[in-house]
Order: C-alpha cells, then sequence, then structure tokens
C-alpha cells in the first residue's frame, strides 16, 4: 500500500452568519470565489432577498437586548471580539494571502482591525458622554439630549479591504447599540465569514451582527427598501447605486450615509463620529418644582 | 347622556363667568395690500407677474396678496444666496455674522406686538400664543444661535466645521415666524446663506421678518425669502445650485424631497409628522396631568406636529381621567383668535378643517365613540370644537395617521410593558409625554419611548437650547441646541 506524507486537507464550507447560527442560503445557491490567478477558493453562498429578510428579523430581535446593555458591557464584549481575532491572527492573514494580498499587507490589514476593535471598545461607554447635553433651558424644567441607537442598519461592506473595511464598518455601529446586517465584499467574501466565527465566540448576542455573502447589485435594492430596517449604509462612489439608495430609503426615512471617500487604513478612518451617524438625539424634559420656595444661596 | 357618579364638583364656566370680548387691538399691526419677493435685500415683483391672497381664517377676509414665485423666481433668489455667500457671508468674521443676527432678535423683540397680531390674523392661532409664545421664542432663537457663530470650533470636537453654501429652507404654517427663526438662525450663524419660503397660508410674518433683516442691513442676498405654493417648494428643492434643504412639513412631502435630491449631492434635514403617546399612570397627579394633555393635544389647535394626539390611560383611573377630560374641554373658549381670553382659535384653511372633519367621520365610522364639547363656534372663519375619541382601537386610523386637529384618541392600557409596546407601535417617532409620579419609572419610560423628544410631568415644551426632531419617519436632522448646528455645517 503506498502511503504518502501529505495529508489530505479539510476544505472549509464557507456559510452566512444569521441570527448566531451559520445556515447555508434557503436558496441553494453558491458562487465560486476565486484569487487573481484564477485559483479557486470556495463555493460562497450567493444569498437571496429572503436570507435578508431573515436576517432583518434577527437584527430587529437583537435590538432591544444590545441597545438595553450597559454601554460598559458592549465595551467589555468589542473587547473581547478583538482578542478572539488576536487569536486567530494566523488564519485571516492565511485568508487574505490567498485573496491576493502579500504577506506584509495581510499582517499589517489584521492588525489594524484589531487595534480598530480596541479603539471602538474604549468608545462605547465614552461617546454619549462627549455628544450629550444639558440644556439650560429657559423655563423651570430639567433637560438634557442624548444619544441612542437608530436602530436595524443595513450595511453593504467595502469591495475594497475586505476585512479592515468590514471591521471599521461593524464596529461603530454596533458600539453605538444597533444591530446590523452585512454584506461582505464580493470577490473577496473569505474573512468576512471567518469573522463571524470570530463573532460567534466573543459573547456578541447572537443576531447583532448578521453576515450575508453575496451579489451587491441583487441584494441592494432591498437594503434600501425594508421597511424594518433604520438606516442604510454604502461605501462606494457608484452613483446610480446611491441613487436608488437615496430613493428607495425614503419609503420609511432610513438614515443613510455613504462612505466612498474614507481611506479605512488611515487614521481618519476610525472617529466617534461614525458611530455617530447611527445615533438619534433624545431630548427629555422634566419639570423643577421648587418645594417650600427655597431661593438661590440655600 | 348618562349621568355621572362621583363626588367631584365639575366645572362651571358657563353661568356668571360669561367673559366680554377683549379684543387685541389690531392698530400696531400694518399689513400693506401687496408684499412682493424678498430678493438681494430688495422687494422684487414676481416674474411669474403673479399674486395670491392671504386671508384671516378666523373671518375669511383677505389681508393681502402676496406674490407667488415660479422658477425664474426662485433661480434669482437662489443666484443672490449664491453670490452673497461667496462674495460676503462665507469671509465675513464670524464675530461680524453674530452681530447681524443679534440685530434681527432683537428687532423682532421690539417689534414683537405687531409680529403677534399678524401672525394670529394670517393664521388663526390665539392671540396669547401668538404673544407668548410664537413670537418671543423665535426672538430667543435668533438670540441663542447668533452667539454660536464665532464659537463653532468649540462644538465638534476635533474637527472644524464648515458653511455648507445655500439652504434651501420650506417652513409650514402652524408656527409660522417661529419656525423661520428655527431655520434661518442657525443657517446664518454657521456662514450659509438662505433661501426662504413660507406656507403659502401664513407668508405675512415671514416677510414682516424680511423688513426687519432689511432695516438690519443684513448684506444683500444673504436671507431671500420667497411666497408661494408647492411648485415654488419643488423649484427650491431640485434648484441645482442649493446645498441644502431644510424641510418642516408632513411626512408625505419629506419622502417626495428625500427621493427628489436622491442622486444629487444636497443634503437635507426632515422635520416631519408625529402621532405622539401621551400616558396616564395611574400615580400621577391626575388634575396636572388633565392639564397637560389638554395643552398637549388642543395648543394651536392640535397643529403642531409633537401634538399629544394618542393619549394612553392607566385601567384603574381611566374613566376618572375621561371625565375630568370631557369636564375640562366644556371650559375651552373657542372662538376669535384675536380675543385675549380664546383657548382655542381658527383652524388655519378650509382644507385643514375638511381634512379634520373627515377624521372625525372616519373615527366614528371604524366604531370610536366621539364626545365634542358643547360650546358655540363662530358662524364665519373655519372652526372646530376639542374633540375626543374613547373606545378608540390601535388600528384604528384616528390613532395611527397624524390629524393635525384637536382630535384626541383615547386608549387603556394595563402593564408597562403594554403601553410601551402600543406607544411604539407608530411609524412616527417624533415626541411622547409621560405621566407618573414615580422617578424610576420616569427614566425607564422615557428611555423606552422611541421618540426624539419626550416630556414627562409636562409637555410642548419648546426651547433654543433644546433639540428637536424626530425618530423613524418623523424626520431626522435636530433643530435648537449645539446639536442644531449639525444641520448646516460639513464636518472636516
Amino acid at each position: 500500500m503506498a502511503t504518502t506524507d501529505k495529508r489530505l486537507e479539510i476544505l472549509k464550507t464557507y456559510k452566512i452568519y444569521i441570527g448566531g447560527q451559520f445556515p447555508r442560503t434557503e436558496s441553494g445557491r453558491y458562487y465560486i470565489a476565486s484569487s487573481n490567478k484564477g485559483l479557486k477558493l470556495a463555493n460562497v453562498c450567493l444569498c437571496s432577498r429572503k436570507d435578508f429578510r431573515d436576517a432583518v428579523v434577527a437584527a430587529r430581535g437583537a435590538f432591544g437586548g444590545w441597545s438595553g446593555r450597559a454601554a460598559f458591557n458592549r465595551g467589555q464584549i468589542l473587547y473581547r471580539i478583538a482578542e478572539m481575532l488576536e487569536g486567530r491572527k494566523a488564519q485571516f492573514i492565511d485568508e487574505l494571502m490567498k485573496q491576493d494580498a502579500s504577506r506584509a499587507q495581510a499582517e499589517n490589514e489584521v492588525s489594524l482591525c484589531i487595534d480598530r476593535l480596541i479603539y471602538y471598545s474604549g468608545w462605547c461607554d465614552k461617546f454619549q458622554q462627549l455628544f450629550s447635553t444639558v440644556n439650560p433651558v429657559a423655563s423651570s424644567h430639567f433637560n438634557f439630549s442624548v444619544p441612542e441607537p437608530t436602530g436595524v442598519v443595513a450595511a453593504i461592506a467595502p469591495q475594497a479591504d475586505s476585512l479592515l473595511g468590514l471591521v471599521s464598518l461593524i464596529a461603530p455601529i454596533i458600539a453605538g447599540g444597533n444591530t446590523c446586517i452585512v454584506l461582505a465584499a464580493h470577490s473577496k467574501p473569505l474573512c468576512a465569514v471567518t469573522f463571524a466565527e470570530v463573532l460567534n465566540s466573543s459573547d456578541l448576542p447572537g443576531g447583532v451582527v448578521n453576515i450575508l455573502t453575496g451579489k451587491v447589485s441583487e441584494l441592494i435594492p432591498f437594503f434600501a427598501d425594508h421597511m424594518d430596517v433604520n438606516a442604510v449604509v454604502y461605501c462606494e462612489a457608484d452613483s446610480s447605486n446611491q441613487k436608488m439608495i437615496r430613493e428607495k430609503a425614503a419609503m420609511n426615512l432610513k438614515r443613510v450615509s455613504f462612505y466612498d471617500k474614507v481611506k479605512w487604513a488611515h487614521e481618519e478612518g476610525q472617529s466617534p463620529y461614525f458611530i455617530m451617524d447611527f445615533q438619534e438625539i433624545k431630548t427629555t424634559w422634566h419639570p423643577i418644582e421648587n418645594i417650600g420656595g427655597a431661593k438661590a444661596g440655600y | 347622556m348618562a349621568t355621572k357618579k362621583n363626588n367631584t364638583l365639575k366645572l362651571k364656566f358657563d353661568s356668571a363667568r360669561k367673559l366680554a370680548p377683549a379684543p387685541e387691538s389690531k392698530s400696531a399691526a400694518k399689513i400693506d395690500p401687496q408684499y412682493d419677493l424678498f430678493i438681494n435685500g430688495k422687494f422684487e415683483k414676481p416674474l411669474s407677474k403673479k399674486y395670491f391672497a392671504t386671508i384671516n381664517p378666523a373671518t375669511e377676509e383677505k389681508l393681502s396678496v402676496v406674490a407667488e414665485a415660479n422658477s425664474s423666481d426662485v433661480n434669482k433668489a437662489v443666484g443672490a444666496a449664491r453670490n452673497a455667500y461667496e462674495k460676503v457671508w462665507k469671509k465675513m468674521p464670524a464675530r461680524e455674522r453674530a452681530k447681524y443676527i443679534y440685530r434681527i432678535a432683537r428687532m423682532v423683540q421690539e417689534r414683537a406686538r405687531e409680529f403677534a397680531i399678524i401672525e394670529t390674523l394670517d393664521g388663526g392661532k390665539p392671540i396669547r400664543e401668538s404673544r407668548d409664545f410664537d413670537v418671543p421664542t423665535a426672538a430667543n432663537h435668533f438670540f441663542y444661535y447668533a452667539g454660536w457663530a464665532d464659537k463653532l470650533e468649540y462644538a465638534f470636537p476635533n474637527r472644524n466645521a464648515v458653511p455648507m453654501g445655500v439652504a434651501g429652507q420650506i417652513i409650514p404654517w402652524n408656527f409660522p415666524l417661529l419656525m423661520a427663526a428655527w431655520k434661518i438662525a442657525p443657517a446664518l450663524a454657521t456662514g450659509n446663506t438662505v433661501v426662504l419660503k413660507p406656507a403659502e397660508t401664513t407668508p405675512l410674518t415671514a416677510l414682516k421678518l424680511a423688513e426687519i433683516i432689511q432695516e438690519a442691513d443684513l448684506p444683500p442676498g444673504v436671507v431671500n425669502i420667497i411666497t408661494g405654493a408647492g411648485a415654488t417648494g419643488a423649484a427650491i428643492v431640485n434648484h441645482p445650485d442649493i446645498n441644502k434643504i431644510a424641510f418642516t412639513g408632513s411626512t408625505e412631502v419629506g419622502k417626495i424631497i428625500q427621493r427628489a435630491i436622491a442622486g444629487t449631492p444636497k443634503k437635507a434635514t426632515l422635520e416631519l409628522g408625529g402621532k405622539a403617546a401621551n400616558i396616564i399612570f395611574d400615580d400621577a397627579p391626575l388634575d396636572q396631568a388633565v392639564e397637560g394633555v389638554i395643552n398637549g393635544i388642543f395648543f394651536n389647535q392640535g397643529h403642531v406636529c409633537c401634538a399629544g394626539s394618542r393619549l394612553y390611560v392607566q385601567e384603574s383611573v381611566y374613566k376618572e381621567v375621561v371625565r375630568k377630560l370631557k369636564d375640562r374641554i366644556e371650559t375651552l373658549i373657542v372662538g376669535d383668535p384675536i380675543d385675549k381670553n380664546t383657548d382655542i382659535g381658527a383652524i388655519n384653511s378650509k382644507a385643514q378643517l375638511e381634512t379634520i372633519n373627515k377624521y372625525i367621520r372616519i373615527g366614528q365610522q371604524e366604531g370610536a365613540e366621539m364626545h365634542q364639547s358643547s360650546c358655540s363656534v363662530p358662524g364665519k372663519g373655519f372652526f372646530c370644537r376639542p374633540t375626543l375619541f374613547t373606545n378608540v382601537a390601535q388600528s384604528n386610523r384616528i390613532a395611527q395617521e397624524e390629524i393635525f386637529g384637536p382630535v384626541l384618541a383615547i386608549q387603556s392600557f394595563r402593564t408597562d410593558d403594554e403601553v410601551i409596546e402600543k406607544a411604539n407601535n407608530s411609524a412616527y417617532g417624533l415626541s411622547a409625554g409621560v405621566w407618573t409620579d414615580k422617578g424610576s419609572k420616569i427614566f425607564n419610560m422615557t428611555t423606552k419611548m422611541r421618540a426624539g423628544v419626550v416630556w414627562a410631568n409636562t409637555f410642548n415644551k419648546f426651547d433654543p437650547t433644546s433639540p428637536f426632531g424626530g425618530y423613524k419617519e418623523s424626520g431626522y436632522g435636530r433643530e435648537g441646541g449645539v446639536h442644531g448646528l449639525n444641520a448646516y455645517v460639513n464636518i472636516v
């Protein structure tokens, strides 16, 4: 019997991530992700409208719990995601290299992702203080304004920077207490799926982040017109897609953000203003009663 | 009417308390027979050559005629605003900009009485409200934002705020002068120039404001005020040289605007409709809560986007609250808005009165029980009695759609969770109200309401320092406070 030193490798099945589970697309469709040289990397789920709708249900279901968590706890979970990513660095570098990055580029991208998660972990319980106000109204009321999460965010991740773009998009959205559905970069989807595994082992509740793979042109209209989505974000400069998103988003007045000019690898790729793009300002009033007629100077 | 079993005295205002008419003198207000468009610092005849009448909704008498701007007029106004922006306003030191805005604030204060009278004549709101609320709050808004002009570097940590350019601003008829102030003041403070269009039924106070702007010697073109109806608004929205659209009005039109500017670099802030829930718990001070509910729905005839038009009352106090509300609306004086005793003035227009009456019919057809005040209303003009609906289902149109009139839909609830669910079950999210004596419950409720402004143990309070604006389909962006600056700057 002939023996060989080379053991047969177990190939990974790249599935999608909805509600903390890893299903295949309900459509049963797939597409082939390959390297620039045409080397086949994986059969990847070609998600359908139904997958997106399932993901919205999961995201909406997770919103109350996630937004209601202590900001400190959200910070800890983002930190935990960074820890998990650090531990699986090698796998991400390997996948990025399969998707045509050089080793140096891949190492740099993964390190940036980890640092970015740490950066937003710290913001979880701080941006509110920066963007809140106590308002000195002229009447006898106590009045304050605080940011609150917008809700369910549908995000189409950048096609370049397939891992860094994805992480840079997700982190501020969930740091602010939102839940999201993210469509991974079409031609480089491997890291997005593996990142879902990191999320799944990081105490992040199921449904807070849902990651789909598929065709942007097919799914983009659904991202923009679903009535239970509160905000939509798109990262390419394609003007006809931008126009369509704003038009369809008008159906329920989704908040729309375009990040086509952001350089994710630079300092400008992170800031609390990204968190604020998915926040609403709530103002609360309450009367002040002057009990017993006490005057200033007590 | 069913006999009431209670030991509380009923309020009686109808016998010995007959109030003599107390009309505010109209002599302090000068209304010209005709108004032109305020473009580039001058009142100019419209290129359209068209004018339309504006009437007093309380008497249906014509007050004046105003110009109807067509797209050429809009183009002229935008051109003036662009020129003023590039050549004057964006180059001017911020502290100088501030002083112009302070001037406007002071002049509005000086002419407050005149503004109040004209606001009431043109829009139908009680003189007490225009005198004590609309005009002073408008002046305060200018005063507040004037001070921001030279302090913007403190408002956006680690960033620079730069003006957007020319802002196109379209405002509604419910608070004509105040909405003009809410739009113009932050836009100018942040270094933008403005083309503003007041609503077609209430153009006069904006045109009086134009007189002040002229008198304040504001550089020509920095503020342009043009009148017209929907077509004029559309011409502003679609003008290619406008950088920013600020709109207050219906959700329906807000959506049209978002679609219209899709594919352009224009930014928008939209302050749209609402269907606010006002929630009374059984531990609330009920008399105070009833006053708050009355103010919440009947302030300005209910023509308020944040009006508390849905009332949720905890079951154990439901009957008592409904009885108190029925008693209280009997005491409301519906009549001539220029009379200082009037509580509820005229409905702003015939069209709006028809809309309100349509909803009153729908409410009855859907099975809700209607109760109206037995008060008399003037024979001329557009009036609507204060109206309550009980036995309302959450799915009824009067509980879901914005009526924009003095119509309150009342429902009951048992638990906190139930009322949170019901209150948030709306496409809108502009405002909400909570009445309870328990502090921890207040914070639980105010945190859970998906709405931009939440009043606890109060309602319908406004202040220049306090951000106002909605969640969900009530629009986006804030007006007021430091957050209101965001609407008019690019952060770089």
